[in-house]
């Protein structure tokens, strides 16, 4: 390490010390103290509800703390605003992008930049940039055209442009296939031998692991500790962010098949809207006591199909879809509840919830389709509060006394709250998207081991999700959605995560169509 | 530096119960400047606006009078503003449903027809609001044309109704050339809740009307729907609610009360059909449900507080010789400093500095 580099470490880029950050009663960052030094890139790990969005809120002037101090290279300093951080070279990329659809790539990129930014060779520069740090983008292309992984890549395009010395990234790998992933770490490698400072939030123990110097742990908004990653253990890591030994997720045995409960056949669906994905010739059957996950990258006609099999959107040919071999596809969702099925939408907030009803409320939001809730029209309030209550025990949903509003619940336990909604009622099938996105260690595990008992009591299980790992932990078979096509389905046990991997890029065709298609376009 | 509203990360309980009574205060101050401007003395004229009528019981029974048609047009607005649809045509649903009864009162005078006659009316009134507010429901779920426009133009439309009806056809032989139908005859009269006044039996109606829904909004799946439609229209997809029917339903519910409103105005206070039936019961009820903040009970008391300001209205233009459009701009100042409150209680204003790099 050169003088300069010895220096850089001594004094770090920036600097946290005691950040407290109150919304009333909740201490949601308490005295925290955290350094990152350029060249490094520092882990942020933590349960949802640890406080790292947050944290980093503060750093990116979105937040104002209630106490402490932000120091950038050793002087102190007060953001107002995002505007105030970038022009201190401080950039983010947030887990949900704004781009406008319609537009070019270079044309969301020069909206995200000041006024005073020339619009002239911004084409040029976005693609040298992205070409420089391996993460190609044609900048004229509409963003609708893109994949999630390549929208990704406009966002730490458009933070790269301003030339940050720091950029904090929430959750980046989430959306991306295990070879997007690989091109983003090269990307942050180079970042970092720029000796840029990095601040990596992720769940994924793995590749903090691989990637990142420095590890600060956060639980209930303070800091555990700060360790070196690649000297721990995932198993020690998961213990000081969960605060208790979490025991993985597996298939205790291989699921004893019965009847199919879940049939879809040769199901067609335009897409109503023009960027949505036409469903084209979808066929599966799951079996009473069977988990089928369903990989792919998002935007690939997930949100189609789902909205296809839960009756929000019915077909026109019945048979399409069959729940316990009654015909099912023009019926609407509340007819499919009363079939015995159950649906977890991937949107917790505003989709499997609504964000300012309490939760019995939200109980009801399900609960009203298959009786015992609503009587002669009138809702039995006792009854909603008592299920809500037995729900909240059995899957340890952590939330305020009494019956709050679901907007109050962090991530993970809102997600534990509309999983257990849905399994209380044992349904025969259950049709579940994202099960557990952006959802901490502890909840994830506690909700895969919810699907697996259910699985185990004979219904049959539908996961759509874009965590392979967990697809590869929890599934029987896996079947890959590209471009509105399913592959045929896998063993789980014996596939190969490579093959998964080129099928969700949709690099090879042959399992998804005889017909062949085009790659996308 | 400019100003910037930002979303308030908590909204606190109590100031969404402060925002109606600042939005009053305001109201008042704004009303004295404007009095002060006019050259009259501010306290005297807001005394005389808003205090005088409260000492007079004549005063007091006209307020319940005036309340009772914004009260029970503003129930039925609530439930289409609570599920996201925007009904402003309620005025001309009004108009429709005072029609719609009248006529019945019209045709069976001199016939010496009995009891039935104002069940009639009044099922009339309100079949005829309904199916009047269905018109832009269904061109809504139909077409996708926006119903703030379709429901606001059928207001002239039911208007000039009225007034070729009261002009040409339905005009009194014996009426000297006015433009109104013979008064109605004692079967068609509302029948008077306090005797010697002119309140009648459609206060109890209405203060039935919004205990009635208080039930059924915070008790019953279809208050459920409606609240939760509007707040979350994906839940509320994924409920199995259909939006579209519920487009239909309230804009059915709030036809009804108002053509309702409309009948009972005309068989009550009025007697008879004329061009003039509404001093904008139905514009004003937009403002008492939002000043009532869409729950029943707050729009009976928004309903009290705005037929104040119409009493009030009238005593000043007696006393201070000020125009009565007075009144009018008196309910536009409150429904401003309405909807400014209402968005302070959600957003706070920020003054940004204008950054360096931008």
């Amino acid at each position: 390490m050169t003088e300069a580099g010895v220096a850089a470490r001594r004094v770090p880029l920036l600097e946290a010390i005691g950040i407290s950050k109150s919304y009333g009663a909740l201490r949601a960052n308490d005295a925290i103290d955290l350094a990152v030094a350029e060249g490094e890139i520092h882990a942020l790990l933590g349960e949802n509800g640890a406080g790292k969005s947050t944290l980093v809120k503060i750093f990116y002037g979105l937040l104002e703390p209630s106490a402490g101090e932000l120091r950038w290279r050793g002087a102190p300093i007060a953001l107002a605003s995002p505007a105030e951080a970038r022009s201190l070279g401080i950039a983010m990329v947030f887990q949900h992008f704004s781009l406008f659809e319609n537009l070019t790539v270079a044309e969301n990129v020069a909206l995200g930049l000041p006024r005073s930014e020339p619009m002239a060779g911004l084409a040029g520069r976005v693609r040298d940039i992205s070409r420089a740090y391996g993460l190609p983008l044609d900048p004229h292309r509409e963003v609708w055209r893109l994949s999630v992984g390549e929208r990704q890549r406009i966002e730490i395009v458009r933070a790269l442009l301003q030339d940050p010395r720091l950029l904090i990234l929430d959750e980046p790998t989430a959306v991306l296939t295990p070879q997007e992933g690989e091109q983003l770490f090269a990307a942050l490698d180079k970042l970092r031998r720029e000796r840029r400072a990095i601040l990596y939030i992720s769940h994924k123990l793995e590749e903090v692991q691989r990637l990142c110097d420095v590890a600060t742990v956060l639980r209930a908004g303070k800091v555990v500790t700060t360790c070196d990653p690649q000297q721990e253990s995932s198993a020690s890591l998961a213990r000081m962010m969960v605060g208790e030994t979490v025991p993985p997720v597996r298939r205790t045995a291989v699921a004893r098949r019965s009847t199919t409960r879940l049939r879809v056949s040769h199901l067609n669906h335009a897409a109503d809207d023009p960027h949505g994905v036409s469903l084209v010739d979808v066929t599966l059957e799951v079996m009473g006591g069977e988990i089928l996950g369903i990989a792919g990258v998002a935007g690939n006609g997930q949100d189609e199909l789902f909205a296809v099999l839960s009756g929000e959107t019915p077909v026109s040919n019945a048979d399409a879809i069959a729940i316990d071999g009654k015909a099912a596809g023009t019926a609407t969702i509340t007819e499919r509840r009363r079939m015995g099925a159950a649906f977890v939408p991937e949107e917790r907030l505003g989709h499997a919830a609504a964000p300012r009803q309490t939760l019995s409320a939200n109980v009801l939001l399900t609960g009203h389709a298959t009786g015992g809730l609503v009587r002669h029209g009138i809702v039995d309030r006792k009854e909603t509060t008592t299920r809500m209550e037995a729900i909240c025990r059995t899957f340890d949903v952590r939330k305020a006394a009494g019956d709050p509003e679901a907007r109050t619940l962090s991530g993970g336990n809102l997600q534990k709250f509309v999983v257990g909604r849905e399994i209380v009622q044992v349904p025969n099938v259950l049709v579940i998207a994202q099960p557990t996105w952006g959802v901490d260690a502890g909840a994830a595990a506690a909700i895969q081991r919810a699907l697996l008992d259910l699985a185990a009591r004979g219904s049959a299980v539908l996961v759509i999700s874009q965590d392979l790992d967990e697809l590869l932990q929890i599934s029987d078979r896996i079947a890959v959605m590209f471009n509105g096509r399913l592959s045929k389905p896998m063993m789980a046990e014996t596939v190969g995560r490579e093959e998964i991997g080129l099928l969700m890029g949709g690099v090879i065709a042959s399992h998804v169509s005889q017909s062949g298609h085009a790659a996308r376009p | 530096m400019r100003l910037v509203l930002e979303p308030r990360p908590t909204h606190s309980w109590p100031a969404a119960v402060a925002a109606p009574i600042v939005a009053i205060a305001l109201t008042l101050l704004a009303g004295g400047v404007l009095f002060a401007l006019i050259g009259r003395d501010p306290v005297e004229a807001l005394a005389t606006y808003f205090f005088e009528p409260l000492t007079d019981a004549w005063a007091l029974q006209e307020i319940v009078v005036k309340a009772t048609p914004l009260a029970l047009i503003a129930l039925g607005l609530s439930l289409c503003f609570l599920s996201n649809n925007w009904n402003i045509g309620a005025e001309g649903q009004f108009v429709v449903g005072a029609i719609c009864g009248g006529g019945i009162a019209v045709a069976v005078q001199g016939t010496e027809a009995g009891g039935w006659v104002l069940p009639a009316m009044i099922l009339a009134g309100m079949i005829g609001g309904a199916a009047y507010a269905l018109l832009p429901a269904v061109l809504k779920v139909r077409f996708g044309a926006s119903e703030i426009l379709t429901s606001l133009m059928l207001v002239y439309i039911a208007e000039l109704l009225l007034d070729y009806l009261v002009r040409g056809p339905w005009r009194d032989p014996q009426g000297f050339n006015f433009p109104t139908t013979a008064p109605f005859e004692d079967a068609a009269i509302m029948p008077l809740l306090i005797e010697g006044s002119r309140v009648h039996w459609g206060a109890a109606v209405a203060l039935v009307g919004a205990l009635v829904m208080t039930a059924m909004l915070g008790r019953t799946l279809s208050g459920f729907k409606i609240i939760l439609v509007g707040q979350a229209p994906r839940a509320g997809r994924f409920a199995g609610f259909s939006d579209k029917r519920l487009v239909l339903t309230t804009f059915a519910v709030s036809g009804a009360l108002a053509g309702l409103a409309g009948v009972m105005e005309v068989a009550g206070p009025i007697g008879q059909l004329q061009p003039d039936i509404s001093p904008g019961y139905g514009f004003t009820a937009i403002i008492v449900a939002l000043l009532g903040r869409l729950h029943p009970i707050g729009i009976v008391a928004a309903a009290l507080f705005l037929a104040l300001t119409f009493i009030g209205g009238e005593s000043a233009q007696i006393t201070l010789k000020v125009p009565l459009d007075l009144t009018l701009v008196f309910q536009g100042i409150l429904l401003f400093f309405v909807l400014a409150c209402d968005t302070l209680v959600v957003y706070r204003l920020r003054i940004a500095k204008r950054s360096t790099t931008s």
